[in-house]
C-alpha cells in the first residue's frame, strides 16, 4: 500500500447505549478509491461520521495528513481538507444550485476552469444553475452533493452510497463520474451498497461487519473471491450482473 | 462566478413552483376589509396602523425566528430586548431632550436615530452576554431552555425596574414626528409612516444580506441543515452567536419604534408583545423570514380591523387567525424543510 | 403524612403499608424531606389554633391552595415534559366558575357545584382543543400557544366585565356554612371560635390534601409510567406503540381540571375572584418558579416549592428590606436588594437551579 494520507486505529464509537464501532484499523493510500463495504448495520455510516467529527470517537485514534483529528471539530476537519457527502446528501433545498457550490468554496469564487470540469462531468446541473436545488430530482441532487464536494480541491472525499435510489441509467453516469475523478487523481473513500458499482470503481476494498474491519485488500481480492463476498457482505451469485 | 456558467440561459428551465399563496393573504385582507368600513378614511387609517404595527412586530420577531431555525433554541426571553431597547432610549432622551423639542426634522429625526443606535448597541451587548450566560449551557433541551430564558426574562426585568424604577415612564415623540398626515379627510400619522419606512427598510436589507451575502447564505443554509454547514468547513457556533445578537439589536430596534408608538415604557412591555411574536413565528413557519414578515402584517392588519369593528375581540382575533392557518398548513405559511 | 415520616424511620411494615398505599408508594425517600413535609401538614393543620388572627390562617389557605397547583403543573412539567403557559387560565378558569356562580344564581351550595362542574367541562374541553391543535405538531408550539392563549383569556375577562366583573373582578357570598357568623361549636376551642370560615380553611386544606393524593396516585400509575417514558425518550416511547400524542393531551387535560379545582378554592377563600388573583401571567411565573425551584419531577418538590414561596412573598420582603435598609449608601446594591427586589433573587434562584441541581431541593435532600 502506497503512504497513507488517513488512518484509523483502533476506534470505537459509541451512539447512546449502541456500541457502533468496536475497533476499527484502516488506511486510506493517497490517489486511490477505497470501497468501504459491509452489510447495513455493519457501522459504514458511523465510521464516515466518526472520521469528520459529526460523532466522536469514544477511543482510538485518526490521523489526517500526519495530524490526529480524532477529537477535532467538524468544520475544522473539513478545513483540514476533507470533504464529505452524506447519504442524505445534505443539498440545502432553499438555496439555488448556484449557491450551494458557491458555499462549498470556502476560499472564494469558484475556479471557472475548475467549475466547467464539473458541469463537464455532471451537465445536468447547468440547465438548473440558478433554480432551487429543491426541485432537482434524487440523481441530481446526488450530482449536486458531489459537485460541492469538489467544488475546491480537497485532498480526501468521504461518499456515503452515492448511488442509492438511483435509476440504473444514472448509477451509469455516476460511475463514469467517480471514473473521472480516479483518473484527476483524488483520494477517495466511497461507501457503496451496489457491489457492481464497487468492483469497477474500487483500488482497494475495506470491509466492515458488526463493527469491526474484517476483510481489507486490493478490491480485485475481493471481486474474485466470492465465497469471502457471500461471507461478508451477504452476497449471492445473482447479484453479479 | 463563473462567466461562461452564469451566462447560461436554456430556454427550457423548468418553472419554480413559487409558492404565492401566502403572500396574498396580506392584500387580499386589505382589500376584503375595505367594504366593512364604509368610508375610505377610517380604512386608511386602520390600515396604516396595522401596516406599522406589522412592521414594529416583524423586527422583533425576526431575530426570534431565525435563532430558533438555525440552532432550534427558542428564546423566551426575547421579550427583555424589547423592553431594553425602550428603555435604552432614555440614554440618549434623558441628555438630547432638546433636540426633541426642537420644531427641527433634522433634530429630531437624528435624535430618533441615536435612540435606535443606543438600544441596538446596548441589546446587542446584552443579547451576547444572553446568549453566552443563558442560552449555551442548554443547547438540545427544549424544556430547559423554556425555564432558562423565562428565568432570564424575570432576572433581567428585575433589572430594569432595579435601574429605572418599576413605575411607567413616559416619553415624548419628538416635536415634528407627532401629528398626521392630511389628505382631505384621510389623516395619516406621521410616526407610523416612519415605522413603515424603517420596518421596509430593514426587511429589505435582511432580505439581501440573507439572498445576497455568503453569511446570509450560510444562515439560510443552516436554517435548513445545520450539521452540512459544518461539513463543509463553517462554524455554526460563530454565526449562531452573530444571528443571535443581530436578533437582539433588532428586537431592541422593534423596542424603540414600540416605545415611541405607545408612549409609555415598562418593563413588561416587551413581554406583552412577545404574544403577538409568538404568534407571528408560528403563523409564518419556525424559521422563515418571509413568513415572519407576512404573519406580522397579517396579525396587525387583522388586529387594527377588529380591534375597530368589534374591540372585545382584537386579541382572540389572532388566536382564530392562528388557528386558521395552522388548519391551512400546520406547519405555518412557509414550513422551512428542515434536516 | 405523619406516617410518611415512620416509613422512612422504618415502622412495623402494617402502617407502613396503609401510609404506602396512601402516597401510590412513592414516598418521599429522604429523612430531612420527610420531616419537612410532616412539619408543613403538621403546621398547615394547625395553623389557626398555633398563629391566631387572619394573615396566618390566609397564608396557609394559600399554601394549600399552591401546592395543589404547583403539583398539577408539575404533571406537565415534570412528568410529561411540557411547558404550558395557560396553567394559570385553568386556575382561572375555577376562579371565575365559583365566582360568577356564587354571584348570580345565589350563595348555596348548589351554585358551587354548578360552577365548578362547568368550570371543569370549560377548562377541559379547551385544555383539550389546545393540545390537539399544538401538541400535534411539535411540542414547541404548546408552550407558545398556551402563551397566546393564556393571554387572549386574561383580556376577553377583562373585556366580558357585564360576565366577569371587568379588571375589578367578582365578589360574592358564601354559602352560609362557610361564613364567619356560622358557628359549628357553639364554644370556642383553645380560644379559638370554630365558625364558617375555619371550615372553609379545613374544606381548602383536605380538598388540597386528596387532590395532591390523587395526582400522586396518578403519576405512579401504569398511565404516569407512560408520561414519564415519553419525557425520557419521545421516540423509543412511539417505536414501543404508545400514542404520544394521546398521552400529552390526556396529560394536560388532567393538569387542567386540577388547576380548576385550585382556582374554585382560591375563590372560595378569598370570595373573591379577579383577573390579579388566578389570571395573571405573574402567577404563572409564580408557579414555574415553585415547581422549578421545589424540585420538577416530584410531586413533594411542588409542596416544598409552593411553601417556601408563599413564605418568601410574605416574609422574605422584610428580611430584605433590612438589608437593603443597612446597604443605603451604595445606589445600585441598595436598589438590587430592596424589597420590592425579591424577584429577582428568586429568578437568579431559578436559573441556577435549572444548571446546577436540575432536581431542585427534592433532589438535592434526597442525594443525602
Amino acid at each position: 500500500m502506497a503512504e497513507a494520507i488517513l488512518t484509523l486505529e483502533g476506534v470505537h464509537t459509541h451512539i447512546g447505549p449502541y456500541h457502533i464501532l468496536q475497533g476499527v484499523s484502516f488506511g486510506i493510500a493517497r490517489g486511490e478509491l477505497t470501497m468501504l463495504l459491509g452489510r447495513n448495520g455493519a457501522g459504514k455510516t458511523t465510521t464516515l461520521r466518526t472520521i469528520m467529527g459529526l460523532w466522536q470517537a469514544s477511543s482510538g485514534r485518526i490521523t489526517f495528513d500526519g495530524r490526529e483529528i480524532t477529537a477535532s471539530a467538524t468544520p475544522d476537519i473539513a478545513r483540514s481538507g476533507i470533504a464529505y457527502v452524506p447519504e442524505s446528501m445534505g443539498i440545502f433545498t432553499g438555496l439555488t444550485v448556484r449557491e450551494n457550490i458557491v458555499l462549498a468554496a470556502r476560499s472564494g469564487p469558484v475556479d471557472p476552469a475548475r467549475l466547467d470540469w464539473i458541469l463537464g462531468l455532471f451537465p445536468a446541473l447547468r440547465r438548473f444553475w440558478d433554480l432551487p436545488a429543491g426541485n432537482l430530482s434524487g440523481g441530481q441532487k446526488q450530482m449536486l452533493a458531489i459537485a460541492r464536494a469538489i467544488a475546491e480541491p480537497r485532498r480526501l472525499l468521504l461518499v456515503d452510497e452515492p448511488t442509492k435510489g438511483l435509476a440504473p441509467v444514472m448509477i451509469r453516469s455516476m460511475i463514469e463520474a467517480f471514473q473521472a475523478l480516479k483518473a484527476a487523481g483524488e483520494t477517495i473513500l466511497l461507501v457503496e451498497q451496489n457491489f457492481h458499482a464497487a468492483s469497477v470503481l474500487g483500488d482497494r476494498a475495506v470491509v466492515i461487519d458488526d463493527g469491526r474491519v474484517a476483510h481489507q485488500g486490493p478490491m480485485s481480492e475481493l471481486v474474485a473471491d466470492t465465497d469471502l463476498q457471500q461471507r461478508l457482505l451477504g452476497l449471492s451469485m445473482d447479484t453479479h450482473q | 462566478m463563473s462567466s461562461s456558467v452564469a451566462d447560461t440561459k436554456p430556454g427550457d428551465l423548468p418553472r419554480t413552483p413559487r409558492d404565492w399563496v401566502p403572500l396574498l393573504l396580506v392584500p387580499a385582507l386589505m382589500v376584503l376589509a375595505a367594504p366593512l368600513f364604509g368610508n375610505v378614511s377610517s380604512w386608511v387609517t386602520l390600515t396604516t396602523a396595522g401596516l406599522a404595527m406589522g412592521m414594529m412586530i416583524f423586527l422583533m420577531a425576526s431575530g426570534l425566528t431565525l435563532v430558533f431555525g438555525l440552532m432550534d433554541v427558542i428564546n423566551f426571553g426575547h421579550g427583555v430586548f424589547i423592553s431594553l431597547g425602550a428603555y435604552a432610549t432614555l440614554l440618549v432622551l434623558g441628555p438630547l431632550a432638546a433636540w426633541g423639542e426642537a420644531d427641527s426634522l433634522v433634530l429630531n429625526l437624528s435624535l430618533l436615530g441615536l435612540c435606535i443606535l443606543a438600544a441596538m448597541a446596548v441589546t446587542a451587548a446584552v443579547g451576547m452576554l444572553f446568549e453566552r450566560v443563558i442560552v449555551r449551557p442548554v443547547y438540545g433541551s427544549h424544556l430547559k431552555q423554556i425555564l432558562v430564558t423565562v428565568g432570564g426574562l424575570i432576572v433581567a426585568e428585575q433589572f430594569i425596574h432595579a435601574i429605572w424604577g418599576a413605575s411607567p415612564i413616559t416619553v415624548a415623540l419628538p416635536q415634528t414626528l407627532r401629528g398626521a398626515f392630511v389628505f382631505g379627510d384621510v389623516a395619516i400619522e406621521r410616526y407610523r409612516v416612519i415605522a413603515v419606512v424603517i420596518g421596509l427598510a430593514v426587511f429589505g436589507l435582511m432580505h439581501l444580506v440573507l439572498n445576497r451575502t455568503r453569511i446570509g447564505l450560510l444562515i439560510r443554509a443552516g436554517v435548513e441543515n445545520a450539521e452540512m454547514v459544518e461539513s463543509l468547513g463553517y462554524r455554526i457556533r460563530r454565526l449562531f452567536v452573530s444571528v443571535f445578537v443581530a436578533g437582539s439589536a433588532l428586537a431592541g430596534l422593534g423596542g424603540v419604534m414600540w416605545a415611541f408608538y405607545r408612549q409609555t415604557l415598562t418593563a413588561g412591555m416587551g413581554m406583552d408583545v412577545m404574544v403577538l411574536v409568538f404568534i407571528v413565528i408560528i403563523i409564518g413557519g419556525l424559521g422563515s423570514i418571509g413568513g415572519c414578515f407576512v404573519g406580522s402584517l397579517l396579525i396587525a392588519l387583522t388586529a387594527n380591523y377588529v380591534g375597530f369593528l368589534a374591540p372585545k375581540l382584537a386579541l382572540v382575533s389572532n388566536i382564530l387567525v392562528m388557528a386558521l392557518v395552522l388548519i391551512w398548513r400546520p406547519q405555518g405559511l412557509f414550513p422551512v424543510n428542515r434536516q | 403524612m405523619t406516617l410518611a415520616m415512620s416509613s422512612a424511620a422504618g415502622t412495623p411494615p402494617a402502617r407502613n403499608g396503609i401510609l404506602l398505599g396512601l402516597l401510590s408508594a412513592d414516598p418521599p425517600r429522604s429523612r430531612v424531606l420527610s420531616l419537612l413535609l410532616v412539619a408543613i401538614l403538621a403546621t398547615l393543620v394547625a395553623t389557626p389554633f398555633l398563629i391566631p388572627g387572619s394573615q396566618p390562617i390566609g397564608t396557609a389557605a394559600k399554601i394549600c391552595i399552591f401546592i395543589l397547583l404547583a403539583a398539577s403543573f408539575d404533571l406537565l412539567l415534570g412528568y410529561t415534559g411540557i411547558v404550558s403557559f395557560a396553567h394559570t387560565m385553568f386556575f382561572g378558569i375555577g376562579g371565575y366558575g365559583i365566582a360568577i356562580a356564587l354571584n348570580r344564581l345565589g350563595a348555596t351550595w348548589t351554585s358551587v357545584a354548578i360552577g365548578l362542574a362547568a368550570a371543569l367541562a370549560l377548562s377541559a374541553v379547551l385544555a383539550f382543543i389546545i393540545g390537539l391543535v399544538s401538541l400535534r405538531v411539535r411540542a414547541i408550539f404548546f408552550s407558545m400557544i398556551t402563551l397566546a392563549v393564556a393571554s387572549a383569556m386574561l383580556v376577553l375577562a377583562s373585556q366580558l366585565s357585564g360576565f366577569t366583573g371587568g379588571e375589578d373582578g367578582l365578589s360574592f357570598q358564601l354559602p352560609p356554612e362557610l361564613r364567619p357568623a356560622f358557628r359549628v361549636l357553639a364554644d370556642p376551642v383553645m380560644g379559638i371560635a370554630i365558625n364558617g370560615r375555619l371550615l372553609a380553611y379545613y374544606l381548602i386544606l383536605f380538598v388540597s390534601l386528596g387532590m395532591f393524593l390523587l395526582l400522586l396516585r396518578i403519576v405512579n400509575s401504569p398511565f404516569g409510567r407512560v408520561l414519564q417514558a415519553i419525557r425520557e425518550n419521545e421516540f423509543r416511547a412511539e417505536a414501543l406503540g404508545y400514542r404520544v400524542v394521546a398521552y400529552r393531551i390526556a396529560a394536560s387535560v388532567i393538569a387542567a381540571l386540577a388547576a380548576t379545582v385550585a382556582g374554585a378554592l382560591l375563590a372560595l377563600w378569598l370570595r373573591y375572584n379577579g383577573p390579579d388573583t388566578t389570571l395573571s401571567f405573574s402567577i404563572m411565573i409564580d408557579v414555574l418558579l415553585m415547581v422549578v425551584i421545589g424540585g420538577m419531577g416530584t410531586l413533594y418538590g411542588s409542596v416544598i416549592g409552593a411553601t417556601l414561596f408563599v413564605l418568601a412573598q410574605s416574609y422574605l420582603q422584610v428580611l430584605m428590606g433590612t438589608v437593603s435598609g443597612s446597604l443605603a449608601a451604595v445606589p445600585l446594591l441598595a436598589s438590587i436588594t430592596h424589597p420590592d427586589r425579591w424577584l429577582l433573587w428568586l429568578g437568579i434562584l431559578f436559573v441556577t437551579s435549572v444548571y446546577a441541581f436540575p432536581g431542585g431541593i427534592v433532589g438535592r435532600l434526597r442525594r443525602e
